[in-house]
Order: C-alpha cells, then sequence, then structure tokens
C-alpha cells in the first residue's frame, strides 16, 4: 500500500465512520448499511472472482451460512447485545476452513465448470436450508433476539459493524495483492497453465483466497442476520445476493480495490430507488438483468479499469 | 417391488422429457463452448406460452409445440446476437455463463410481470388419466410427452445427421478452427445452434406444464437437474445428455420412492460432484484438453 | 556421464492418431541435447508429456535419478525441470520483473513476503541485464516484441536455477540477431552448467550447437547420435525428404 493508498483509504473510512454522528432521517443510515455490506460483499467476491479469476457463483451460501450461525447461536439472549459481533470472527474462521475440501474439489477445474459446480453448492445450501427443519426451521425460518440498543441510535453499531468488515475485506484485499501469494494470483488470471509451468503454488493461493471470501461473506452474512432479525431461506441463501455481488464487482472494475465498492455505491440506492418507485420486487430481476447485460456488452472491464485506459 | 417398478416407469418417463430439454443445453456447449443457464428459464418460458394458448385460445398443449418451437428458435437465435455475439472472444467462456444467467433473470422477470408468482398448470382434462398395465399404473401424459420428446429428439437427430446444417454443427462441434477453414460460418453455426437448443427447451417446457405447476421460479430447479444431466453425459454430447437424463430420471424417481423426494433433489447433486470430482468429461465427453 | 532424463516407451495417441510411439531416449548431464523430426513428428507432445501437461498412455520417465511417476509442472520445476512454449508464453499483464520473480520457485513461506522484494528487483535485474533487457524492467510485458518475449520467457525459467532446461524451438519466428543472442544466452548457461534439451527446426543452428542430437520421425526415435553422423544418416535424410 503507498502512502497515497492509505491516505485515501484513511480519509474514506474516516468520512463514513462520522456520517451517522450528521444525518437526521433513519432511512438514509439504513441504505448506507446496505450500501455498506454490499460493498464488502462484493469487495469479498472480488478476491475469488477478480483477483483469482474465478467466478463464483454461490457466495450467497457462505452468507447464508454466517446468517444462520448467529440465528442459531442467538436465538434467545444476544447478552449486552455486542455478543453477535464479538463472535463473528469466529464464524468467519470456521466457515473459512470448512471451505477449504470445498473449495479444492471446486478449484481442480476450469472456470465455467466451476461455475456450475458453485452454483449446486448454492442448490445444495438452499435444499438444506429449506429442509433441515430442526436446524434451520425450515421454511418457516428463524429469528434473532432483539438487541437492546436505545431507539434513537439503533442501526449506529450495525453500521459500523458493516464497516469493519468492510476495511477488513479491503485490507486484507490489499495485503494479498501486495505480496508473492497476490504476484502468484495474477500469473494464475493470466494463464494458469503457464503458471504451473513456472513452479507457482496455483493451487494453494486459489484455496487461499477462497477460504479469507467465504470467511468474510460469511461474517458480513452474519450482521445481516442480526440486523434484520429474521431470516427465511430464500433470502438468507439467494441467488440475488450473489447476481448482486457480482454486478457490482464487474460494474465498478474486477481484481481492482475500489472497484466493487464504486459498484456497489452506484447500484444499491439505484436499486432501493427503484424497488420505492416502481415497488414490484420482479423488476429487481429485470433491472439486474439488463444492466448486466449493458455492463458486459459495453463496459466489459468495469468502470475503474476503463478510466485507466483512457489515461 | 411394485413399488420400484412403479418408480422406474415413472423415472423412464421424467427422464425422457429432461433427456429433450438436456440434449439442447449440451447442444449450445458444444457448439459455442457456452453453458447456457437459462436453459431451464426458456422452458418456463414456453410453459408459460402453452398456459397461454391453452387457457386464452384452448390450444391442446401438444398442438401448442407447433407454435412454440419456432417461436423460441427464433428467441435463441435473437438472444445469441443480442448479447452473445458481442462478447469478445477472450471474455466468452467466464463471462457467457453470467450473460446466460442474467437473461435467465431478465425472462424470469418478464414471466413474473405478465403472470405473477402463482403457481400454474395446464390442466386440459386429461392430465390425471392412467392406464394400468400388469397392476402398475401408467400416466397417459406422461406417455404422451415421453412420446414426444422421442419424435423431437429423433428430429433433432435427424437434423443433425442428415441436413447442412447439422453437418456444419457436428463438423463446429469437434473441430472449431477446421470448420472455420472449410467455410463453415460459426457466427451463423452458433447462432443456429442456440435457436435449436432453445427450441428444444420450447418442445420440452410445453409438457412440463402438463406435468408439474410451474411459477417464474421454476428454472432454478429445472436448470440444476439439467446440468447434473449435461455433466454426466458428457458436456457437448447428445447421445450422452440422452443416457444420463435416463439414469438420473430412474436414480432420482428410486431414491424419491424409496427415502423422500427432498432426497430425489440431492441426488442430483450429489451425482454432478461426484462426476466432476472422478470423472470430469463425464460418460461421453471430450478429453479435457492439454495445455497447448 | 550421468544421465539426467531418460524416457523409455513414452507412448500417446489421440483418437486414432498416434503422436509419440514407444519413443525412448537420454538426455546425458551437462549436455545441450537435440531434438529434431518433420513435422507432425511429435516433439513438442513429447515436451508435453515429459513436464506433465499431458498424461502419457504408457511409458517411464526418470529424472536426476528417480522415476516420476504422475509428472506435473509445477513439482517438476520445484525439482529443476523447466520448459519454454513453441508461442513464448509470458505473463503479459505483469511487468517483466514480476514475470521473472513469479518464476523463482517460492516457497510457502515466501507467499506472505512482498510482491516484489527489494532482493528481488536485485536478482531480477541481473539476469535482465545479462539477457539485455534491464531498460525494460518495469514495462508491462504485453509491450514487448515477439523476440523480446522468447528472451523474456527463457530468462524467467532460468530463475530457479534449473537442472535442465527443455527449450521448444527457441529461434522459432526470430530475426538473425536473435538467433544469435538465444545460441549465445544457452551457451553460457550451459558452460554454467546447465543441461538443455532443445526442440528445434533450424538446422544449421542444431548441427552447431547440439551433441548428441535425437532423431522423431512419427512419434518414435529413428536415430540419435553426433550430429555430422545424424547429418548423413539415410534414414533422416528420408523421413525429412521422402513422403
Amino acid at each position: 500500500m503507498t502512502p497515497a493508498g492509505a491516505v485515501r483509504g484513511a480519509a474514506f473510512f474516516g468520512a463514513l465512520c462520522v456520517v451517522p454522528l450528521l444525518v437526521g432521517p433513519q432511512w438514509v443510515l439504513n441504505l448506507l448499511i446496505f450500501t455498506v455490506m454490499y460493498a464488502g460483499l462484493a469487495s469479498a467476491w472480488n478476491l475469488v472472482g477478480g483477483y483469482a479469476g474465478y467466478p463464483s457463483l454461490g457466495h450467497a451460501a457462505f452468507f447464508g451460512f454466517g446468517a444462520y450461525a448467529v440465528a442459531i447461536i442467538f436465538e434467545n439472549d444476544v447478552g449486552d447485545g455486542y455478543a453477535p459481533f464479538r463472535t463473528l470472527p469466529i464464524i468467519g474462521l470456521v466457515v473459512a476452513v470448512a471451505v477449504l475440501p470445498v473449495a479444492w474439489i471446486a478449484m481442480r477445474t476450469r472456470a465455467d465448470v466451476f461455475a456450475i459446480v458453485t452454483i449446486t453448492l448454492l442448490f445444495i445450501a438452499q435444499t438444506l436450508a429449506f429442509n433441515l427443519r430442526s436446524v434451520t426451521g425450515g421454511a418457516q425460518g428463524r429469528s434473532i433476539a432483539p438487541a437492546p440498543f436505545p431507539v434513537e441510535t439503533y442501526d449506529r453499531p450495525f453500521y459500523y459493524a458493516m464497516l469493519a468488515l468492510l476495511a477488513l475485506a479491503m485490507l486484507l484485499s490489499v495485503a494479498i495483492r501486495d505480496s508473492k501469494a497476490g504476484l502468484s494470483l495474477a500469473a494464475v488470471r493470466s494463464d494458469e497453465d503457464k503458471a504451473h509451468g513456472v513452479g507457482v503454488h496455483v493451487t494453494g493461493v486459489k484455496l487461499l483466497v477462497f477460504a479469507v471470501s467465504a470467511g468474510i461473506t460469511a461474517m458480513i452474512g452474519g450482521v445481516w442476520a442480526y440486523y434484520v432479525g429474521f431470516i427465511y431461506p430464500q433470502f438468507a441463501i439467494d441467488p440475488l445476493v450473489t447476481i448482486g455481488m457480482v454486478l457490482m464487482c464487474f460494474l465498478g472494475g474486477r481484481a481492482t480495490l475500489w472497484g466493487p465498492v464504486l459498484g456497489a455505491a452506484i447500484l444499491v440506492p439505484a436499486q432501493q430507488f427503484l424497488a420505492y418507485r416502481l415497488g414490484a420486487s420482479q423488476l429487481y430481476l429485470l433491472g439486474y438483468a439488463a444492466v448486466f447485460l449493458i455492463i458486459m456488452v459495453l463496459l466489459p472491464r468495469g468502470i475503474l479499469p476503463t478510466l485507466r485506459r483512457a489515461r | 417391488m411394485q413399488l420400484a417398478a412403479q418408480a422406474i416407469i415413472l423415472g423412464v418417463l421424467t427422464g425422457g422429457v429432461y433427456a429433450l430439454m438436456a440434449s439442447g443445453q449440451t447442444l449450445i456447449f458444444g457448439v459455442m463452448k457456452v453453458v447456457n443457464l437459462a436453459q431451464g428459464a426458456f422452458v418456463v418460458l414456453s410453459a408459460y406460452l402453452t398456459f397461454s394458448l391453452f387457457t386464452g385460445f384452448g390450444v391442446d398443449p401438444f398442438l401448442a409445440i407447433l407454435i412454440t418451437t419456432p417461436a423460441m428458435f427464433g428467441l435463441g437465435v435473437a438472444v445469441h446476437w443480442l448479447v452473445l455475439r458481442p462478447l469478445k472472444h477472450e471474455d466468452v467462456g467466464q463471462l457467457s455463463l453470467l450473460v446466460t444467467f442474467a437473461v435467465a433473470l431478465g425472462v424470469e422477470g418478464v414471466l413474473a410481470l405478465a403472470y405473477e408468482t402463482t403457481y400454474r398448470s395446464v390442466q386440459p382434462g386429461y392430465e390425471n388419466r392412467s392406464w394400468t398395465v400388469a397392476g402398475l399404473q401408467i400416466s397417459e401424459v406422461r406417455l404422451y410427452a415421453f412420446g414426444l420428446s422421442a419424435v423431437m429428439l429423433a428430429a433433432l437427430y435427424l437434423i443433425l445427421e442428415r441436413t447442412r446444417l447439422g453437418m456444419a454443427i457436428r463438423a463446429t462441434v469437434q473441430n472449431p478452427t477446421s470448420a472455420r477453414l472449410l467455410g463453415v460460418s460459426s457466427e451463423r453455426v452458433a447462432a443456429l445452434g442456440f435457436g435449436l437448443g432453445a427450441a428444444t427447451a420450447a418442445a420440452a417446457g410445453s409438457v412440463y406444464g402438463l406435468l408439474y405447476p410451474f411459477n417464474p421460479g421454476s428454472h432454478y430447479d429445472l436448470i440444476s437437474r439439467l446440468l447434473t444431466i449435461v455433466v454426466l453425459g458428457g458436456m457437448g454430447s447428445v447421445g450422452g445428455a440422452v443416457v444420463a437424463a435416463m439414469i438420473m430420471g430412474v436414480g432420482s424417481s428410486i431414491v424419491a420412492a424409496l427415502a423422500s423426494p427432498i432426497w430425489s433433489d440431492f441426488t442430483f447433486f450429489v451425482v454432478l460432484l461426484a462426476v466432476l470430482l472422478i470423472r470430469p468429461r463425464g460418460l461421453f465427453g471430450a478429453r479435457a484438453r492439454g495445455a497447448l | 556421464m550421468t544421465t539426467l532424463l531418460e524416457v523409455q516407451g513414452l507412448t500417446k495417441s489421440f483418437g486414432g492418431v498416434t503422436a509419440v510411439d514407444d519413443c525412448s531416449f537420454t538426455v546425458e548431464k551437462g549436455s545441450i541435447t537435440g531434438l529434431i523430426g518433420p513435422n507432425g513428428s511429435g516433439k513438442t507432445t513429447v515436451f508435453n508429456l515429459i513436464t506433465g501437461y499431458l498424461p502419457a498412455d504408457s511409458g517411464r520417465i526418470f529424472f536426476d535419478g528417480s522415476e516420476v511417476r504422475r509428472p506435473h509442472p509445477a513439482r517438476l520445476y520445484r525439482h529443476g525441470l523447466c520448459r519454454t512454449f513453441q508461442q513464448a508464453r509470458i505473463f503479459p499483464e505483469l511487468t517483466v520483473t514480476e514475470n521473472l520473480v513469479v518464476a523463482a520457485g517460492h516457497g510457502w513461506r515466501d507467499l506472505v513476503g512482498a510482491r516484489v522484494s527489494a532482493a528481488d528487483k536485485r536478482t531480477a535485474r541481473k539476469l535482465l541485464t545479462e539477457f539485455g533487457l534491464a531498460e525494460l524492467a518495469g514495462m508491462t510485458a504485453a509491450k514487448l516484441s515477439y523476440g523480446q518475449r522468447k528472451l523474456l520467457e527463457f530468462a524467467a525459467v532460468l530463475m530457479s536455477r534449473p537442472k535442465l532446461v527443455l527449450l521448444d524451438e527457441p529461434t522459432a519466428g526470430v530475426n538473425p540477431v536473435m538467433i544469435e543472442t538465444m545460441e549465445h544466452h544457452i551457451r553460457a548457461r550451459h558452460a554454467a552448467g546447465t543441461t538443455f534439451l532443445i526442440v528445434e527446426h533450424d538446422m544449421a543452428l542444431v548441427m552447431r550447437l547440439c551433441s548428441p542430437v535425437v532423431v522423431l520421425d512419427r512419434g518414435a526415435p529413428i536415430m540419435a547420435g553426433l550430429p555430422a553422423d545424424v547429418q548423413q544418416d539415410p534414414l533422416v535424410l528420408d523421413a525429412y525428404l521422402g513422403a
């Protein structure tokens, strides 16, 4: 990380930390929470889909794991209200380690087969969520004990938690990018067979980013569950969540540090605005589909890389 | 014993319909090396079209095929032209997946707007009739659907083996570069191949509505099964897809009968992961290409 | 003279075509062994089999005294066996220096280290200077000319100080000056102790540089010997000139 980069990061997060103290209406903070949440999800996805070049279509499953973990542990009692936040690192680590065998299977394949495997994992997770009723509550869902935060500032701890996770995702991205692991990943992304041929630890670095990515995604899912208070399987493990992460990453620019953040900053408010104006959630689908197709065809590199090239 | 036999019959009949859907998907992969994640959505779209034709105009679902198949063929060609063809060559592999997923979502969105999310089914009156043969029940609709699938697959076979388009498709599947050198327009083959794939989804979709209740979100279930079938059969092999569809049809039916329908979904997932682990090219797929 | 690489009975078929047919030969340590043969004789396929890019149908491979049961490019690389590709494969999105650093054969612990450390830059610079590419150190590899890419690819695999380098047509498609440069570098490294196995079509180069020379025809070795003998062998002439 260059000094300039560190200053940029500090300014960005500094400003975001101060925002809740300044804005009045509750809906603004609510919108910010979801924007920051998706920025974190997109940044986490970027590790696998951007830096490693493996487009995972199953990340929503990890989001769901984190959500259900928090829901199961904190069904009845959240202690001082911060207990769920304190368990997040454990949840993240557990998920990161648990996905290693899955990642190993999935990443033995090429990119298109990898996408099929990850989509299947998503379907498996969804099926389990609907059917393991004793664990997940099935279609009835599960509730989390409400947080004992004061009403006027209720959203703030959740906002800061999401912000912290976004910072974590970005810091880890920088750390990886600026290390030999990052160099190896860039080689893998560029020409995987040649990377094998010069002795790069291809499988190792792929597993590393997959685990980190899954862990962060799960932690974000945990905060989300705590925030919304009641989770249903079709929302906790929702292909649209994956599509959202992927789309934001593509829009802003894969394998860039700020691309996912930019993508989220554009799309989440747009999505909320459309939902508010036009109501029906089916339009989400059409909207997503349309934006996706436009990006693929017109702006395949995403905004930031296209701007850089134009310089 | 009888339970097993019943399950097998059901599995065979269902497998036939899946074979039709899967044949189109594997064909698209063979021609373009694109995994068409919208195949399930095409089936559902066709089911809705059939539903409208039936409830609006009284057209029998089996006749509706004459309308939906060419319509979806055209849609397939259009989709290819609009969103797949513009992808730059290096990006095609990765992006095509996301693009076809986006198409699936778009179709789901349009259907949800047009028809809302209530489950529909096509009920012309004969959907519950069945024959009893040797103590075993054979649903009439399923048998007709199987027969239709067999006929369509035979038609597909004839197209692939006896027409110029079919020859061009097979050449492109086997060796795209040589085919190009021999004057086969790979773009046109890709477009027509995609159209053909969508057409098979159309035919299957018309009968799908008779067999199962559906709503716009049903494409997810379908695509997860189709992916297993296509991977098991070997991506790009139409014959393989047919064989795999029968295997999975019978297998999942037996699991549903002996255990429960929930676990029958699981058989698809388990088989998919197992194939990818043990023999990634499936039963009849081409060997994984070497590095050079 | 010890044998560094030995292949025994390597066979590989694709569908109905047998690309490599019961191929056996050895590469002595400290030699520059040539592998020649008309187009389609299976030379690159042999390279792919040895380095593990393709699985052989049958046959055995021995490197540096032990058998290589299931060749894998990365494992072999770390044991000192590396190869270049006919089309000069480098990583276009990485810089020239990064192309070298990534090929230096890092262990697990190195992965947490800096992407390109000061020590890495020094090592890379030395090698780049030797190859006359020092001014290009920070340039994105995509901007290099074809000849520069070939040099870069060669230099990169040397970063791990390999025992045996398999060069696949190092002078294909390059100008005469570059051919001389390549030859110079091969000789320099050879003098420093590296063994080479070179697939080549430039006969003048092969005769000057390589000894012994193995000749393949339709996937099978038809002769192996000194350049002068190979040049005059009727079987070899027939393979090249015959139908």
